[in-house]
Formats: C-alpha cells, structure tokens, sequence
C-alpha cells in the first residue's frame, strides 16, 4: 500500500469548542480526495493540522511516513499546500514568490528556473509573472496559491479550496490539472462546490461537526440520494391522471411529483423505494398504454440532496 | 535562514516606506542633536548630543520597523505558507530579525554626514565614536528582538506597535534617575541595582563615553537571545492554540 497521507484521531480544542472531532483516514497515491462539509464543520482546520501548521490536541498526522509535528521538515518537504484564500507576499511578483518559495524548498539554480518554468505554464500565469501579487485579480492570486504549491513537484498535495474565486473556464483548468497530476501524487482538496467533487475526485468525505460523517465514492454518495434512480416521465395531458395513479400503485413507488406541465404534457418524477430500479416497469407500461410523449430519463442522484440530508441531520 | 532574510530585507525596500522611514529617522536624529542635544553649545568635537538621544529615538522607530515582521503574516495568511516551508522556526525568526536589524543599521550607518561633520569642526577622539556607533547599532538589534516578539502575539500591527514601544520605553527609562529616585523611597538597593541594570540607557551611556566594558556588549547581546529565544516559542505556541 502507498499510503501517502495518515491522519489519526486528529481531535483540536480551540478554548472549550471542539473543533475536529476524531478525524482519521488515509489518502494512497492516485487518490483525489474531496473534502466536504458546511462552513465552520472544521475542514480548513483538518487540513492545517495535516500541514502541521497547527497542532493537534491529540492524534496524528503523518505524510509518507513522517509524523509532521516530530519530523516536521521532511514532512513539509513531500508536500504542497494552498492555504485558505491563498495568501502570497502582496509586495512580490508571482515570480519573486515562486522563487522565494523554491529556494526556501531547498531548489537550486537551473531546477529553480525550470520548475517555475513548468509550474507557470500549467497554472497559466505567464502573463501576469512580472505584476505586483497585490494589483492581481482573484483569479490569478489562487492560481498564483496552486503554482506555489506545486514548485517542488511534492507527492502531497493539500488544496484548500483551490477553485474559489476562478471563472467556469478557470475552474475547468484547474480542475484538469489536478486530474492530470492525480495518478502519481495524493491529493486532498477542500471545497464546497458538489459538482467539482464529481468531476476530479475519486473519493468523498464529507464532515459536519468536526465528524466524518460519510467517506466513500462520488457515485455511492450520490446513490444515498432519494432521488437515485427515480425516473423523469413525460406523459400527454389526457392520460396525465390515469398515468400518475398507475405509477402510485407500484409497490416499489415511494412518491409521484409533477416537475412541469403546459398544454400538451405533463413531467413527473417517479422516486422510487430505496433499492428499486423501475426503470423497465416504467418504460412498459408507458409503451404499452401510448402515454408516451417524450423520453424517460434515470436520474442518478445529487449530491446535493446527499450533503443536505448528511449535514442537516447533524445539525439539527 | 538566508532566504527569509532575503525576501524581508527586500520587502522593506519594496515600498517607498523605507526611504521615509530612514529619512524620518535622519530628521529626527538631526533635530534633537541639534536642537534638545544642543550639539553647538556643547562646545566640544563628540558626538556625544548625537548618540545621547539614540535610546529614545530607537524606542518609536524600532518597534515602528518591527511591527510588521510577523503581526502582518498572520493577518494576510501568508504565516500559514511561510510555516509549512521545510525551514525550522529559529531559522524563520533569525531571518526576519536579522533583516529588520541590518535595516535599522542602514538608517544607523546613513547618519555618518555627522561623523564627517564632527570631523571637519574639531579633532573627536573617533575611538569613542566607532564604540559609540557599535553601541548604538548592539542596543538597536535588542529593541528589534522586542519588537519582534511582540509583534508575533498579535494581528495587528498597531497593537503590536504600542505593546513594544511601552516595552522599550521601561527598558530604557527603568535606568533613569527619575524613576530610580521615585522608587529608592520603599525599595531595598539590591532590588533597585538589578532593575537599573535591566536599563538600555545606563548600558549604552558608558559604551557612548568610550568605555568598552564587555559586559555592556554582553549585556545587548543576551538581550537580543532572550527576546529571539521567546519570538521562537511565541511562534510555536501559536500553532497549539
């Protein structure tokens, strides 16, 4: 096993509140780890903690086997981290800072050039390389933030929120450039935007409360969804009532809704029971009576509705 | 330890902030020669008016200078990265105050017209001075260990600033008659000797007279690793809490 990245029962006390609460898991080579949760549920410090930025309370936090509170340097060494908001020097260049940075990461003479080189190009910041950090926008501040973070090529890389602030095309970017150094490193990114977990990660954890409350597969999350698997239907107005009745009387139907209706036809949501597939039984019967006036359509669950239900059940 | 020092040498002279600073400090250190030290009246070839008022002087441009050596990193963020650098604390706080100490021996070294003006009125004993000059420089790096530490306990820099001025100030007024005269009244004289031997003033007075007492050089010395030794624990006590 590459297990690359090892938090043990990391809990921290900030004065009486607890802020992570018995955090564990380990992140192997090739995986991209989403980090979820609500405002405040302690992601940002979870991640502080694994850089050894902060202390735990109690726990550990090891990266490729260096505990980062007693082997902090070599630690450090192996890992790439974007603070939250991307701080940078606001008196620099994004060139001075990356230099600053690689030398302080023990980079020497041609490997600096080169690394900054290569980290520029893929963070696309060519342009703005010789501009005050402080007169750039957000955009180009964060991708200044990942450039930093990948200088030294690190095994480890921590995210923290590494997409706030970028435009869609930004985002894209970046998100593919996590994918494209994902097979070799192990990352964790933090955010809160459900469909970026879907789109690069191979894992999700979702806390609340500084708790783990769910830690599994973008798709398995998705398939906690009440809405995993239910079917879109579009049926004709004149056989609307009949259609809906029939769909209820299925033992495997927990609900029937109507998403939108105008003067030719009706769609309707038909969720099922947790477990159940109707796809067939639904398509059948929609043949079969002639009720048919467009296509089903499965819809495979939102996140959104899965960090909702997780989060929102702790909270209240 | 290099890098930092680098990046934070270069940071003060990144911004026109630094040539005000100096120039504040020139003006300064011209006036009160001048004027409160009356260098004319003095009658002699020293610079005796000039280093006399050093301690005050240092006591709001230091803590001014060091203000933003870390109490800034923690209001930008920018600690988290410099913290998460494969570099141990020592190094990062040996860096930041091995920069704000060679700035404040730029300013120092800046005010040399008055060594050459000395020089071209009469005949100084220049020993004296170059002591002097080595005095002022030692007494400055403590002020700038205070100013240091302190300035890591806080995100602002303006608390910071009045904390490591107050500091400054007892430093160096501890030593002074008025304070030693007030508390003479109810103090047993050993306690008064050790809290007179704690004061910038008395120390950095018999260096300016040309007397090269090492304990005096010592006395800085252990000032600056005191205050350095605290900054690093400082730091690291942020980060349990």
């Amino acid at each position: 096993m590459d297990c690359l990245i090892e938090l043990k029962n990391l809990v921290k006390y900030f004065d009486a509140i607890k802020a992570v609460d018995d955090i564990s898991f380990n992140v192997q080579r090739g995986e991209v780890l989403g980090f979820l949760g609500p405002n405040g549920a302690g992601k940002s410090t979870t991640m502080k903690m694994a850089t050894g930025f902060l202390l735990p309370t109690s726990g550990t936090a090891k990266i490729m086997g260096y505990d980062v509170t007693e082997k902090p340097i070599q630690a450090r060494r192996k890992m790439g981290y974007l603070p939250e908001g991307a701080p940078a020097y606001g008196d620099m260049t994004p060139f001075e800072f990356l230099t600053f940075v690689a030398e302080a990461r023990g980079l020497k003479g041609n490997e600096i050039e080169r690394n900054i080189k290569i980290v520029t190009e893929k963070t696309h910041i060519g342009s703005v390389l010789k501009q005050q950090i402080e007169t750039l926008s957000k955009g180009f501040r964060r991708r200044v933030g990942l450039a930093q973070a990948l200088i030294h090529d690190p095994d480890v890389l921590i995210l923290d929120e590494p997409t706030d602030g970028l435009d869609p095309n930004q985002k894209y970017e970046v998100r593919k450039l996590i994918q494209e150094m994902a097979k070799d490193k192990a990352i964790i990114i933090s955010t809160h935007i459900l469909e970026e977990v879907e789109a690069v990660c191979t894992r999700a954890i979702i806390i609340s409360q500084g708790k783990i409350t769910a830690d599994e597969t973008p798709d398995s999350l998705k398939a906690r969804s009440e809405r995993h698997n239910a079917i879109y239907v579009t049926v004709k107005n004149d056989s609307a009532t009949i259609a809906r009745t029939t769909f209820m009387q299925f033992d495997t139907v927990k609900r029937v809704e109507k998403c939108s209706e105008n003067e030719s036809h009706v769609e309707y949501i038909i969720i099922p029971k947790k477990g159940f597939n109707l796809l067939d039984q639904v398509s059948t019967i929609v043949r079969e009576r002639g009720w048919a006036a467009g296509e089903l359509r499965v819809e495979h669950g939102h996140l959104d509705d899965v960090f909702r239900q997780i989060t929102s059940k702790t909270l209240s | 330890m290099f890098v930092v020092f680098k990046r934070e040498l270069k940071s003060y002279f990144a911004t026109p902030l630094a040539a005000i600073f100096i120039i504040i400090f020139l003006v300064m250190a011209g006036i009160f020669t001048f004027f409160l030290g009356d260098f004319f009246a003095w009658g002699q070839a020293d610079l005796h008016a000039f280093f006399m008022f050093h301690p005050w002087l240092y006591l709001f441009f230091i803590p001014a200078i060091a203000m933003r050596l870390w109490a800034d990193e923690r209001k930008t963020g920018t600690i988290e990265i410099l913290l998460t650098l494969p570099l141990t604390v020592t190094q990062v706080v040996m860096g930041k105050f091995l920069a704000a100490w060679v700035f404040t021996g730029c300013a120092l070294l800046l005010t040399f017209p008055m060594w050459i003006s000395v020089n071209i009125l009469g005949d100084p004993d220049n020993g004296v001075i170059l002591t002097s000059y080595i005095g002022s420089f030692l007494m400055a790096g403590a002020f700038v260990a205070i100013g240091s530490c302190i300035s890591a306990i806080s995100k602002s820099q303006v608390i910071a600033f009045v904390i490591s001025a107050t500091l400054c100030f007892i430093f160096v007024a501890i030593g002074s008659p008025l304070i030693l005269n007030f508390a003479g009244d109810w103090m047993p004289k050993f306690a008064l000797d050790t809290i007179s031997g704690f004061s910038f003033h008395n120390h950095f007075d018999s260096l300016t007279r040309g007397v090269i007492d090492l304990s005096d050089g010592i006395f800085f010395v252990s000032m600056m690793a005191l205050f350095i030794f605290i900054n690093v624990a400082l730091v690291d006590l942020k980060k349990a809490a």
